[in-house]
């Protein structure tokens, strides 16, 4: 290709010359040709994420069944939520998901991460780990579901040749909520661990080393250095799997669908339900705002609390 | 720390439980899916009379031809099944038009997208990009509602196009994750081809995309997971057989097993059918999929 440029013939190639200088002469810079690119992301974006963010706010204040146009009717729908008690109710058992739910997988998670780290570090044993987070959220609500049935399933085969009486998992309100929890933790304690495996990576070798050298045991090291040094990563985990967290619908959709009575009515689902078979859409975008708010005060608490950008390393 | 474990501790009996430990978090990984085809296997009728049977029970391929839609009313009730039509192949069709449509798309908007961010210079540039980024924080369910109500006036409740669209065009993660990627080519190479006379397109086409196929690929395995994973989108606007996809059809074919017997095996076989191809997906790239969980998703 010969490297002359005989006067650019579209106004594209001109524009493409402009980067090319290390001195940009115009000051729209690539702007024509970053419009083009950006075209089909930016319709995405508008139609799909900006256009229905404002609609979803505006929704919240009107009284909307899908057939007649939106009815502006101010703050009723917040209103309505304080003195819905399915509301609260929903809140509660959401939260109490969440608790259970982090707490025990990160646990978990780290536990994983720290033996994959001091035992090995083969991707087969890190490959399996992570499978269950592949497999679709129904499918393993539906596996879980089969193994925890009350009078064939093989955890409670198990549970009676143990000599404990059977559970009935989805079936009791006590346990619902903390079924659903562990059927989640089953699913993304590896992908968690894996992420958390990669922020021990970034811990630097020497800093064990020196630990080793002042005789220090490896629980010490562990509390000490390795779970300190680990912060900054376990507070974007965190941040990220809370965040999914109190999105939980799918388990619930086809396995209790809220119940019993309304143990399992996650804030999720109360909000499909309003939307999809009462058509409250008003309310249900409230009741999206009010998630919304919760997950935003949530994040930033967390990386306030735990000051997630500062590492003790520095 | 690693020093001592490799070889002085090589037998301590912290470092047996160890790794007994990881062996049965393993198992009790791996079990479920075992238990999947156990089930799967296993004739409906006699399950019941055999809980903890370890192998599957009178084994018979019966629940999958059950679900595929190729055995007759009467085969299938013998076997425990209930008899209503279930056509897996049709949901399977779905999903793999869904999957890849929407992988296909979403990863070319967003890479061209991620080009005009991470390889073009124009005012505001940035601003715009943290703009997409702050997408990320809004939580699904508050702009589900309003595209459905979208999807709804523009009459594409139960078409390919209503599941399709709102994912077709970028994700702000998938923009962010290929700009990354972007902003560590070399920009001499850039500079060489436009002295050669190369346009955009011609540098997009031949030296960016070429030069990210690694990132581009892991990304469209991601996005394809995903995808075929999901369930809360095409449940609110593919519920119609003829765009049904997998995940929803498992929800209606639980919902549909009587409460006395239900027919698990052909529910274990069903999503058997849902979870082998992404099984398969992952064995084929288990590496790049697990090495690509770290950081570049959160940090």
């Amino acid at each position: 290709m010969t490297a002359t440029t005989n006067a650019p013939p579209t106004s594209r190639r001109s524009h493409g010359e402009a980067t090319a200088l290390p001195r940009k002469r115009r000051s729209l810079g690539d702007l024509k040709v970053a419009m083009i690119f950006l075209a089909p992301a930016t319709l995405g974006f508008v139609v799909f994420y900006i256009w229905p963010t404002l609609r979803g706010a505006y929704l919240s204040f009107t009284e909307y069944s899908l057939l007649q146009a939106p009815n502006f009717n101010g703050l009723a729908n917040y209103e309505r939520m304080v003195q819905d008690s399915l509301f609260w109710n929903a809140l509660v058992v959401t939260v109490e998901y969440v608790v259970i739910n982090i707490g025990v997988q990160t646990v978990l998670a780290v536990g994983i991460a720290m033996l994959m780290y001091r035992l090995t570090h083969s991707i087969t044993v890190r490959a399996v780990v992570l499978l269950p987070y592949l497999v679709a959220n129904v499918v393993v609500a539906l596996v879980w579901y089969w193994m925890l049935d009350f009078q064939v399933g093989i955890v409670n085969q198990g549970l009676t040749w143990l000599g404990i009486d059977p559970v009935a998992f989805f079936g009791e309100s006590q346990w619902a909520i903390p079924t659903i929890a562990g059927i989640n933790v089953w699913r993304h304690m590896g992908y968690t661990a894996l992420l958390v495996f990669a922020g021990l990576q970034m811990i630097p070798k020497y800093v064990y080393e020196a630990a080793e050298v002042d005789g220090s045991t490896e629980w010490k090291t562990f509390w000490r250095i390795t779970l300190p040094l680990l912060r900054p990563v376990l507070v974007m985990v965190l941040v990220v799997t809370m965040i999914g967290s109190f999105q939980i619908f799918d388990t619930v959709a086809v396995t209790t669908a809220g119940g019993p009575i309304n143990a399992t009515r996650v804030i999720y689902y109360y909000i499909f339900e309003r939307a999809f078979t009462r058509f409250d859409f008003g309310y249900a975008s409230a009741m999206a705002m009010v998630l919304f708010a919760i997950l935003a005060v949530v994040s930033l608490l967390q990386l306030r609390l735990l000051r997630a950008k500062e590492s003790d390393l520095a | 720390m690693r020093l001592l474990s490799n070889s002085r501790r090589a037998l301590s009996p912290g470092r047996i439980a160890a790794w007994v430990s990881l062996v049965v978090l393993m198992l009790i990984t791996l079990f479920p899916f075992y238990w999947m085809l156990r089930t799967a296997l296993s004739d409906n009728t006699q399950l019941a009379g055999h809980p903890n049977s370890l192998l599957p029970v009178e084994t018979t391929l019966g629940a999958f031809k059950r679900v595929l839609g190729l055995s007759t009313i009467e085969e299938a009730q013998a076997q425990g099944g209930s008899g209503a039509s279930v056509n897996f192949w049709l949901y399977l069709r779905n999903s793999l038009i869904v999957a890849t449509v929407t992988t296909v798309c979403q990863v070319f908007f967003s890479a061209m997208a991620a080009y005009a961010f991470a390889r073009l210079r124009w005012p505001g540039r940035d601003k715009v990009f943290a703009l997409f980024l702050a997408a990320l924080m809004v939580p699904p369910i508050f702009t589900t509602l309003p595209n459905f109500v979208l999807i709804k006036n523009l009459g594409l409740l139960n078409s390919f196009a209503g599941i399709i669209l709102p994912g077709a065009f970028m994700t702000p993660f998938a923009i962010f994750f290929l700009r990354q990627f972007f902003l560590g080519i070399n920009r001499e190479l850039e500079e060489a081809a436009m002295i050669d006379g190369a346009g955009h397109r011609k540098i997009f086409f031949g030296l960016i995309i070429p030069m990210s196929a690694a990132p581009i690929t892991t990304l469209a395995i991601l996005t394809y997971i995903n995808s075929w994973n999901d369930y809360f989108w095409p449940l609110l606007v593919g519920q119609q057989e003829n765009v049904r996809v997998l995940t929803v059809a498992l929800g209606v074919f639980r919902s549909q097993t009587p409460q006395g017997g239900p027919d698990w095996a052909g529910l274990m076989a069903a999503t058997l059918i849902a979870a082998l191809p992404m099984i398969v997906l992952f064995c084929a790239f288990a590496k790049k999929i697990t090495n690509s969980i770290g950081f570049s998703g959160i940090k």
